[in-house]
């Protein structure tokens, strides 16, 4: 059975939909509090994949995340990393994007800032993957997903990172004219893997698409863009485990 | 003390400061804004770097203490005491736990214009970014306040010597706005019991008597002065009998969902939110409120704590829903409206829309609860006072619907903590607002913190599943008075005030037990579930207080430590209001002529004119604008999103099957007879929930009234018909009332005389639906698919957009004919659910016409329409059929292989194709317009803030 640890900090809010999302592609998932796992952080070091939901952990004051990967990063550092150690998975989406980036879990040098509109913006994007080690986006090309966010714009200062996702025009070309890059993103990104290729964070939101009635319209393309991304992790996991 | 100050690397925000000034017809060269934190307290240089560190992003962000050069102008704006600031708390709680022993944290705005005057920077101040109610400018040292005293001094009041003059005096003094025979009423009670009140009990009486909490005028009675007049357009209930109408409320709107009887309504009119059944398992309840007199002086605060206060209805509704969808109803002055013609002390319309729609972002966005409906109306009388409708819908297990305070169960606070925030709010809404209101209600104004909600939600839903409580109810008006008081009803309670945890020392215990801070509730609870409940409630990082016990005495006895400080008949406070009847003059019927004759041929040339004007209209135009920013998908579950259809369509991820909730609302202001208003807004309220395929059987209303103020004889009469309209067409509709709220009122007073809103009805409809796959949107989708119209027209275009526009005030406004439009409304639903329509749209505001063009825009296709077979009476001209606001009708996009079953469904009713779907993106109506549908959504879109 493969084990989905879904963290809970005050604020978060999308966790309710990721554990169906992940419960639907079969894999048995807990929701355990910030606060247990403060005082119990070896808890994780049982599961396959650390997922950080989306929403405002600690309401968002300072900046999107900024409390949260605070925490991560003074009290569980060690713990993250021995769970790294084994081959786990690590998603952040949305908010839980804005921690692993500002907790450094995807390197330096790159953060999240204000939308460049300044405001919240909730719309479907187009997507394109670059090939690459990612777990998650194995598979996939162009894709669609919803992004909800009013932190969403990547800044990288100049170093090297792994674009996973990019924000694309109708000609499929990345791209930073608004609405189709929504936040102003530097070079585009909408999401970023590590180079192990399996800690992955995105500020699109793949449990918003794992069900076809949760697209904007009629969706006839076979399994949901969303569900395609829980998905590979899950199967990944499992297959290792078998 | 310390100072950091955090530069950004780009200058995006001074941008939109520039912005905001030059929409002002203000300019700055270039403006700066860097956030300013000041540590109080002793700290070590490495703990301030760890602070830095914290508060600042490495990548983004520099800090320093800036030096500007001489061009430079700068002001720093902080909060005022007792206002509350979330970002701060959160920032000491993080340095507290990271071992940094702070005495407290304050954020600064640091404003830097460059090349730029005084006079300029000085209206920027007051029309941006400074609101006095709430901020001050920074001058000299910003200290730390650790206690705010209270002004508070006078212990009792002898109130059995006084007269009727001087009794209705106090009331005025204390801002209890209770009336002459009120005051006499309470000075008798308090004689009787031998003693003088407390300026508590006082006050305790001032807000469970207020209009706010006791709604005195809806559930009072009505005298009507001129029962002889003809009741336009007609009444289709007997007219009642005598000039007296024994409580309006019970007599129209609770009527229909008495005499109804649906087996599916579980709670209407008695619990926080109406609550209807949803499948064998579940309930699902609904509530709407009104925010408006806050949103008026603090359009963010006011607009957010209106949401947060819905929500607790929600969560305070039976033993606690958890909340998945909010509404949101704005009406607001003219946005073109100049500075000068404002009145003092009124905040511009632009100012207004902008902050609420902020607030109502930054509050739901952060609860995790999806936005999905809404819309804003535009109105010169609004501009004194803005209205903000806050909608809460929740979903709860059908067991938990009751609830029962025991005897000996525990009072527990949980929550926020008390400040002096929101003192008066309940008598300060119950009453007018006139230029001296921002500084007497100030404190009446709220920030909210939807942090301390959202883990309020949290604990509260994991507390509920584990039965840990018996009882429950939130805190709005009154605060923990009224909760306390509203629970302990048959029973009795004791309450010790130097228990409630406080924001600041220095209140006295009169200001804890009424203060309106936000985010708390009050739960009833045994304790020995005292433990866990302490378990939970600290896991999810929501405080918990034991403030009392609930005791058999049948009285509010609070204590202070020792000293009691109120000590009230809890059967007299609830029920010892003197009921006093309102008078009413009912509307005269007025001859409005047929209207529309003016528009003559010259005008058919000019079609594309006047439509491109009406798609542009603010109230017709794209509100995209505000859509995106609310987060309307969260939770996964909106399958019907907005911008797309009439009404949104909701599946909760943790319901199995596909079974569904559909949710809109009417609202129809412009009308001016109020029974047409209200008939309108229903009938709007229900066709947007049925054109995107709602089941008539099944569909529940609330009611909210907004209205000026019912001293007025005329206003009472309109109140009147309006109750009326709305029992008169729900009757017939069989759609029961579960819950409404009355906002009466709304006026403002100045030398000019006074100023009311129009009389506004919202109706929001909810309804159960079977299968959310058979549902529908409004934008036309397959090329050749035949299109309809459902219902007839008339000549009835009084007060419709057209004539607003043209500034025609002539011509007949639209009537109801229930029975009929039932009839439509069950063939439709029928129609849908066999998937023979493949998208449906509501004609409303506009008409056919914008209906039309709203079908296009963004379907890439375009629509051939013929007007010739349209269905109507007495129609002759084009213009007249193309904007006529005739209700029940609908254009709908049938799929040609069920064309003809469609058609044997619609025999008997009023239908006629009216035309196809054509793969130019064109819209073209008979040889009267031709134009590219591009050319259309440009103007639709062209308004935004």
């Amino acid at each position: 059975m493969v084990k989905v640890l879904i963290l809970y900090a005050p604020g978060i809010n999308c966790n309710l939909e990721t554990k169906i999302a992940f419960q639907t592609c079969g894999a048995n998932v807990n929701e355990i509090t910030i606060r247990r796992l403060e005082q119990k952080p070896s808890k994780l070091l049982s599961y396959d994949i650390l997922v950080l939901p989306g929403g405002f952990s600690y309401g968002d004051s300072i900046s999107s995340g900024k409390i949260l990967s605070v925490y991560f990063k003074e009290f569980l550092r060690e713990t993250v990393l021995d769970f790294l150690k084994r081959n786990t998975l690590v998603l952040g989406i949305c908010n839980g994007f804005q921690v692993l980036l500002k907790s450094g879990l995807l390197g330096n040098g790159v953060t999240l800032t204000e939308n460049a509109n300044g405001r919240f913006e909730d719309r479907w994007v187009s997507l394109r993957v670059t090939d690459s080690n990612c777990v998650f986006t194995k598979g996939l090309n162009i894709i669609e997903l919803p992004v909800a966010h009013r932190e969403g714009r990547v800044i990288v200062e100049d170093v090297k990172y792994n674009r996973v996702l990019a924000y694309i025009g109708d000609n499929d070309e990345p791209i930073m004219e608004y609405p189709y890059n929504p936040n102003g993103s530097n070079n585009a990104i909408a999401g970023i893997c590590d180079n192990t290729g399996r800690i992955f964070g995105l500020m699109p939101h793949p449990e918003r698409f794992f069900l076809s009635n949760q697209y904007p319209g009629m969706w006839k393309d076979g399994i949901p863009h969303g569900m395609r991304i829980i998905k590979n992790a899950v199967d990944w996991v499992r297959e290792r485990k078998v | 003390m310390r100072r950091i100050e955090i530069k950004r690397k780009d200058k995006i925000r001074g941008e939109r400061i520039k912005q905001d000034m030059h929409d002002l017809g203000l300019s700055a060269n270039s403006v700066e804004v860097l956030d300013v934190y000041l540590l109080y307290g002793d700290i070590t240089d490495k703990q301030f770097e760890k602070i830095v560190e914290i508060v600042m992003d490495s990548v983004y962000e520099e800090w320093g203490l800036f030096e500007f050069p001489e061009n430079a102008r700068v002001i720093e704006i902080a909060l005022n005491p007792g206002v509350m600031d979330p970002v701060a708390i959160d920032s000491l709680e993080v340095a507290r736990k990271l071992g940094i022993k702070l005495d407290g944290i304050k954020i600064l705005k640091k404003y830097i214009f460059y090349d730029t005057d005084d006079k300029t920077i000085n209206l920027a101040k007051g029309r941006i970014l400074l609101n006095p109610l709430i901020q001050h400018v920074v001058k000299g040292e910003e200290k730390l306040e650790g206690k705010i005293e209270s002004k508070q001094k006078t212990p009792t009041v002898d109130l059995p010597s006084m007269n009727s003059e001087e009794l209705l005096q106090l009331s005025r003094t204390m801002g209890l706005f209770l009336n002459q025979e009120e005051m006499k009423v309470i000075s008798i009670y308090f004689s009787k019991e031998g003693k003088n009140p407390t300026i508590a009990e006082l006050e305790t009486f001032g807000i469970l008597w207020s209009e706010h909490c006791s709604h005195k005028t809806m559930r009072g009675n009505v005298k009507i002065l001129n029962l002889g007049a003809e009741r336009k357009p007609r009444t289709f209930t007997k007219v009642r009998g005598g000039s007296e109408i024994r409580n309006l409320l019970k007599s129209t709107i609770m009527k229909v969902t008495e005499e109804l009887k649906k087996p599916w309504v579980l709670s209407a009119f008695k619990d926080n939110a109406g609550i209807i059944e949803f499948n064998d398992k579940y309930a699902v309840c609904f509530k709407v409120e009104t925010h408006n007199h806050p949103s008026a002086l603090e359009p963010f605060g006011g607009s957010a704590t209106g949401i947060g206060g819905v929500i607790r209805d929600i969560l305070g509704c039976g033993l606690g829903a958890k909340p998945i969808a909010n509404t949101d109803i704005f009406c607001v002055g003219n946005l073109d409206q100049s500075y000068s013609s404002l009145l003092k002390g009124v905040l511009h319309p632009r100012r207004i829309l902008r902050g609420i729609v902020a607030g109502v972002a930054d509050y739901g966005n952060k609860m995790g609860i999806p936005t999905i409906n809404g819309s804003v109306t535009y109105h010169r009388d609004y501009t004194t006072n803005p209205l903000v409708y806050c909608g809460c819908i929740g979903m709860m297990p059908k067991n938990t619907v009751d609830k029962q305070v025991n005897n000996g169960d525990l009072v527990i606070l949980v929550g926020g903590k008390t400040g002096r925030d929101g003192i008066h709010g309940a008598t300060f809404s119950s009453g007018v607002m006139d230029e001296t209101t921002q500084s007497e209600f100030g404190s009446a104004v709220q920030i909210g913190d939807p942090l301390r909600e959202k883990n309020l939600l949290d604990a509260l839903l994991i507390a509920r599943e584990k039965a840990l409580y018996n009882s429950i109810t939130d805190c709005g008006a009154g605060g923990i008075c009224t909760s306390v008081s509203e629970l302990a009803e048959g029973i009795g309670v004791e309450v010790q005030l130097e228990n409630v945890p406080l924001k600041y020392k220095g209140l006295s215990p009169t200001e804890i037990w009424v203060s309106e801070s936000q985010e708390r509730m009050v739960l009833a609870a045994s304790g020995k579930n005292l433990k866990e409940l302490k378990r939970v409630f600290d896991e999810y990082g929501s405080e918990l207080t034991v403030i009392g016990r609930f005791v058999n005495s049948n009285r509010v006895k609070v204590r202070y430590k020792e000293k009691v400080i109120c000590d009230i008949d809890l059967k007299f406070l609830i029920h010892g209001m003197p009921k006093i009847a309102k008078k009413a003059l009912l509307p005269i019927k007025k001859d409005r002529g047929e209207g529309s004759k003016k528009i003559d041929k010259k005008f058919d040339k000019n079609l594309d004119v006047i439509l491109m004007k009406m798609l542009s209209h603010p109230d017709i135009a794209s509100k995209e604008w505000i859509v995106r920013q609310y987060d309307h998908e969260v939770q996964g579950a909106t399958v019907i999103k907005p911008l797309n259809a009439d009404a949104a369509v909701l599946k909760p991820l943790f319901i199995e099957g596909n079974k569904g909730i559909v949710v809109a609302h009417g609202l129809a202001p412009f009308y001016e007879d109020s029974y047409n208003n209200a008939a309108s807004s229903l009938d709007e309220a229900v066709r947007n929930i049925c054109a995107t395929g709602g089941d008539p059987s099944q569909i529940a209303l609330l009611d909210n009234f907004s209205w000026g103020n019912p001293e007025d004889q005329e206003n009472m009469g309109k109140l009147v018909r309006a109750c009326e309209a709305l029992y008169d067409v729900a009757i017939v509709y069989s759609m029961p009332f579960i819950s409404g709220k009355d906002s009466l009122y709304n006026e403002y007073e100045s030398k000019n005389g006074k100023q009311s809103v129009p009389p506004t009805i919202l109706v929001s409809g909810i309804g159960i639906i079977d299968d959310v796959n058979k549902t529908v949107t409004q934008n036309i989708k397959f090329l050749g698919n035949p299109v309809y119209i459902i219902g007839h027209t008339y000549p009835e275009l009084g007060n419709s957009l057209l004539h607003r526009i043209l500034q025609f005030s002539d011509g007949e406004e639209p009537d109801i004919r229930p029975e009929r439009a039932i009839e439509l409304y069950k063939r439709l639903y029928m129609s849908i659910k066999e998937g023979m329509v493949v998208s449906c749209h509501d004609c409303s505001e506009g008409g056919f016409g914008v209906a039309l063009a709203e079908m296009c825009f963004g379907s890439g296709f375009g629509l051939q329409i013929n007007l010739d077979n349209i269905p109507s009476s007495g129609l002759r001209e084009p213009f007249s059929i193309l904007f006529s606001e005739s209700n029940s009708r609908f254009i709908l996009e049938v799929d040609i292989k069920k064309k003809y079953e469609f058609e044997d469904i619609m025999t008997g009713v009023s239908y006629a194709q009216i035309g196809d779907v054509i793969s130019t993106n064109k819209l073209i109506i008979n040889n009267l317009l031709n134009i590219d549908i591009t050319k259309l959504e440009t103007k639709w879109k062209s308004k935004k803030l």
